[in-house]
């Protein structure tokens, strides 16, 4: 069995998978409005959550939450569900797959034998979509990969019953009813929103703008706090939530910057043009960050390398992000 | 970034390419392959690299009889206690029982095998971590790797 989904490679599952399934379901949307709708821009600095020993950082909000707020915003049902039972989560997904329906799934990366060597870690908040079934076999829509993938029923079994940090416990959504009108822009007015508050208004300080400074505080402090080689894995784990986990370059600045420009035609309005430039130069300067970041941990830093130099960069960042966030947040009224 | 500035810096995509978004000349919002980027490569070898002394240093206390084969075959996997037992079903206290040599040499087959099942080995490299290939590290062989900072 297998349903005339069109696969499309995103650099981020999740907003690739939701722009995939929507799509589907007859509303053609791209990988960054996905993301815009969804709200899904973010930073957050968390020392005292730890991913491989070392502080979390996230550039974007939380796993599963673009998902639910594009599907909301648009009025499209979706029915999401867990499962303890591994046969009767994999009969689910036969199920409906059988009916033509394709179906998103959170699996854990290690057990999905199509990935390179290099990314095959414990993380579980990988998705991705099925969309048809032959023998043992299912056929994948990973929007990481150029084309689709095949995965015997073991592995795909044992990806979504991954266990660990955030496992996926099975979880599958699939899209119900999709409404004949949807109100674009209102839904992306929505999304600005929810991202300009979450950026800038957000009480705790290792959120938002007060985050990024929060990290450029601490991030000037790491040799003398943490020792050399202590502070370089700080900053090697922080190049890698910016750039690994699929954010499309610059820890997602990139993928706003084009749904800003999406946005300038939805909205009519050619002052999101503008915003979108400013925040694509701000990419930029995130990824100038993780040159000079990436210097250090090869050893080869000079003085404008320095951890006073890079903090200094978190800082710039952090007044440039919240003038755009204040300018984009009057814009949307 | 612009279409042309997209690096294809090779490394641990191992040939995948992967998508960015850059602008084209009209300024527009574009996909782009991307073979890699050296940050990126240099940061996730780092992190490769820190897995890679943890298993050697496994490796070294099985070889020293300070720990069971289960504590090489555990690093390898990139696991720990707490992981190991949550996928084996059992109690964190007996999964550290296990890593003692001797009480290893005393686990029945079928716990054998089911450590072997979770990390697809078989019982006997299970065992005899000799009888496993050593893990390759991504990162290790940098002759190939062009630097570019």
């Amino acid at each position: 069995m297998k349903i005339n989904y069109k696969h499309r490679q995103s650099a981020h599952c999740e907003n690739g998978a939701t722009a995939g399934l929507i799509s589907h379901h007859g509303v053609e949307i791209s990988e960054a409005m996905a993301f815009g709708i969804g709200a899904g821009l973010f930073f957050g600095y968390i020392p005292f959550v730890r991913l491989n020993h070392l502080p979390l950082t996230t550039f974007r909000v939380t796993p599963g939450a673009i998902f639910k707020r594009v599907t909301r915003e648009l009025g499209i049902k979706i029915r999401t569900r867990k499962f303890r039972n591994q046969q009767l989560a994999m009969d689910m997904l036969d199920e409906n797959i059988a009916k033509g329906i394709p179906v998103g799934l959170q699996t854990g990366a290690w057990w999905l034998p199509y990935f390179p060597d290099a990314y095959r870690f414990h993380f579980n908040m990988h998705n991705l979509v099925v969309f048809g079934k032959e023998g043992n076999n299912y056929l994948i829509s990973d929007t990481v990969f150029p084309e689709s993938v095949v995965c015997a029923a073991d592995d795909l079994q044992k990806a979504r019953f991954a266990k660990g940090v955030l496992a996926p416990k099975g979880k599958m959504y699939c899209l119900g009813e999709v409404p004949d009108k949807i109100d674009l822009p209102r839904a992306i007015k929505n999304g600005i929103g929810a991202t300009t508050r979450t950026m800038t208004k957000f009480s705790l300080p290792i959120i938002g703008i007060s985050g990024i400074r929060f990290l450029a505080k601490r991030l000037e402090r790491w040799p003398a706090r943490l020792g050399e080689e202590n502070a370089l894995l700080h900053l090697g784990q922080l190049i890698r939530m910016q750039e690994e986990i699929g954010t499309g370059g610059a820890g997602f600045r990139f993928i706003y910057a084009a749904f800003l420009q999406e946005a300038a035609i939805h909205l009519d309005d050619e002052r999101f043009l503008g915003f979108s430039a400013r925040m694509t130069s701000i990419g930029d300067q995130w990824r100038e960050f993780a040159v000079r970041a990436a210097r250090n941990c090869k050893g080869r830093a000079t003085p404008e390398d320095s951890f006073p130099a890079m903090a200094r960069i978190l800082v710039e960042l952090a007044a440039r992000e919240e003038k755009l966030y204040r300018d984009l947040s009057e814009a949307i009224i | 970034m612009r279409k042309e500035e997209v690096p294809q810096d090779p490394g641990i995509a191992d040939g995948l390419q992967e998508v960015t978004y850059a602008v084209d000349d009209s300024g527009h919002y574009v996909l782009v392959p991307s073979a890699g980027w050296e940050p990126k490569n240099i940061s996730n070898y780092q992190a490769w690299g820190v897995i890679g002394e943890q298993i050697e240093s496994a490796r070294q206390q099985v070889i020293n009889n300070e720990a069971s084969p289960l504590a090489y075959h555990m690093a390898r996997s990139q696991m720990n206690v707490a992981l190991l037992a949550q996928y084996m079903g059992i109690m964190r206290w007996r999964v550290k029982r296990h890593l003692k040599p001797k009480i290893f040499k005393k686990l029945g087959s079928n716990l054998l095998s089911r450590y072997a099942d979770l990390l697809k080995i078989t019982v006997e490299q299970l065992q005899d971590i000799t009888l496993v290939e050593k893990l390759k590290i991504p990162g290790q062989n940098q002759s190939q790797y062009e630097d570019k900072l």
